[in-house]
């Protein structure tokens, strides 16, 4: 219990293996997320007057509380991983969706019917033509969903210690340990800035046609 | 008894209406906190945004700010002021803003640089200064995005303030923490629809802003 990485055993925990639940209780919502954001934005292109309510209700969902949301979905999944992962699911569609209908919305006409006049079927105009000009609208989406499911996940402490990373600041309050709470704080910072890191070079090797200076955001 | 049930049990119980736990005392504990950080917030993130949107530089070291704070973790950020300076008002004040400070600063950026450029010039044709071209012909047209920054910061700022009541400050939280220690689904319920409830009246709060702000050649626009 000496080295800043070791952990009380009440955590349950290895410090590497609190790193991979917070990773997973983080990240397979944001998939979940942006599994359901594609077809749901690819019907908003689709049919225009669908864009408007869908986008009206992503504002509220995104307006409800995250402690809020977990405590309601207490009473059908219990104090578990579900409960937590689910209201980040949300969040992660909401902030998705209408970035993915601007970003496929903002391919130029012509594009689509050169597209058309070499062949291609909608399929594959828009695997082949829409998402990759969509790209980066998506990732700058996938950017803040990640970093704000990352943060969000150690507010899962709260209800029976789902909190992974999260699960340290309740030892570091009951045992009087700043120094754990330090370590929860940067090791969920650091675990942000690498995954927006890591974004941003995908997006780069996606798209080697877009200018390197990036903008804000 | 489903969620309902339990939200209509808890509005019903005169109990919940009166004294230092009762339901407007710890609305206006909410209130109150959530409007010093948006405040706060805005103090420094709409001047910065507007002055290095208004000149269009600075935006990767915008930008690098931004992520940072979003990357740090407002609940670990509270647990751990707390650890350091003790129970207060501070320690909650400073996640809160570090919280709402990015969305302000990125957007209030963002809508000023990407204006239009011709009013912009032609303001300073008709020879504006500079900061009369920012203030009355940038931000009018960039208002609808920077009220949106706003909206974020303020729906963010109001539902992480509830955490508050894990390090002992009262607000709405109070009834979730508590009612999760007790046992008590009732008050935790009962809680969670009031932030969301308070979370939606600022939604529409900033709506009724934004008909009555933006001048409407501009809303005919967004």
């Amino acid at each position: 219990m000496n080295g800043f990485f070791d952990l009380p055993s009440d955590l349950q925990y290895s410090y590497a293996g609190l790193v991979g639940l917070h990773l997973r209780e983080a990240l397979i919502p944001v998939l979940a997320g942006l599994v359901i954001a594609l077809p749901l934005a690819q019907l908003c292109v689709r049919f225009r007057w669908v864009y408007p309510p869908v986008l009206g209700l992503t504002t509220v969902l995104y307006s409800i509380p995250s402690l809020a949301f977990f405590v309601v979905l207490i009473d059908y999944f219990g104090q578990s991983e579900t409960t937590v992962m689910i209201p980040l699911g949300v969040y992660s569609l909401v902030v998705l969706v209408p970035g993915i209908v601007d970003g496929v919305r903002s391919v130029p006409r012509e594009t689509l019917a050169a597209a058309e006049a070499m062949g291609f079927g909608p399929l594959r105009r828009y695997l082949q033509v829409q998402l990759p000009i969509a790209a980066p609208a998506i990732i700058a989406g996938l950017r803040v969903a990640v970093i704000s499911s990352l943060s969000l996940v150690s507010v899962g402490m709260l209800i029976g210690n789902q909190g992974a990373l999260g699960n340290m600041l309740y030892d570091a309050s009951t045992y009087h340990l700043p120094l754990l709470a330090v370590n929860s704080v940067l090791t969920t910072a650091v675990l942000g800035i690498l995954a927006d890191a890591l974004l941003v070079l995908v997006r780069r090797l996606l798209t080697p046609w877009m200018p390197r200076k990036g903008a804000a955001r | 008894m489903n969620v309902l049930d339990l939200v209509r049990a808890f509005f019903g119980d005169g109990a919940h209406w009166h004294g230092y736990d009762g339901i407007p005392a710890r609305l206006a504990e909410h209130v109150t906190y959530s409007l010093a950080a948006l405040l706060l917030a805005a103090v420094i993130g709409l001047p910065v945004g507007l002055v290095t949107g208004h000149y269009g530089r600075g935006g990767n070291a915008l930008a690098l700010i931004a992520t940072a704070g979003r990357a740090l973790p407002s609940f670990g950020l509270l647990v751990l002021m707390v650890l350091w300076t003790g129970l207060g008002l501070v320690p909650v004040m400073i996640p809160l803003v570090v919280l709402a400070v990015p969305p302000i600063l990125v957007t209030t950026y963002e809508a000023v640089r990407t204006l239009d450029p011709s009013p912009v010039d032609a303001a300073r044709g008709m020879g504006m200064s500079e900061a009369r071209v920012l203030f009355r012909v940038e931000v009018p047209v960039a208002l609808p995005l920077i009220l949106s920054g706003l909206r974020t910061a303020a729906v963010q700022i109001i539902s992480t303030a509830t955490i508050a009541a894990y390090v002992g400050l009262g607000g709405l939280g109070r009834y979730i923490i508590d009612g999760l220690y007790q046992r008590d689904y009732e008050k935790v319920v009962g809680g969670a629809a009031l932030v969301a409830s308070l979370a939606l009246s600022t939604l529409a709060l900033f709506w009724a802003a934004f008909r009555l702000t933006v001048s409407r050649g501009v809303r005919a626009r967004a």
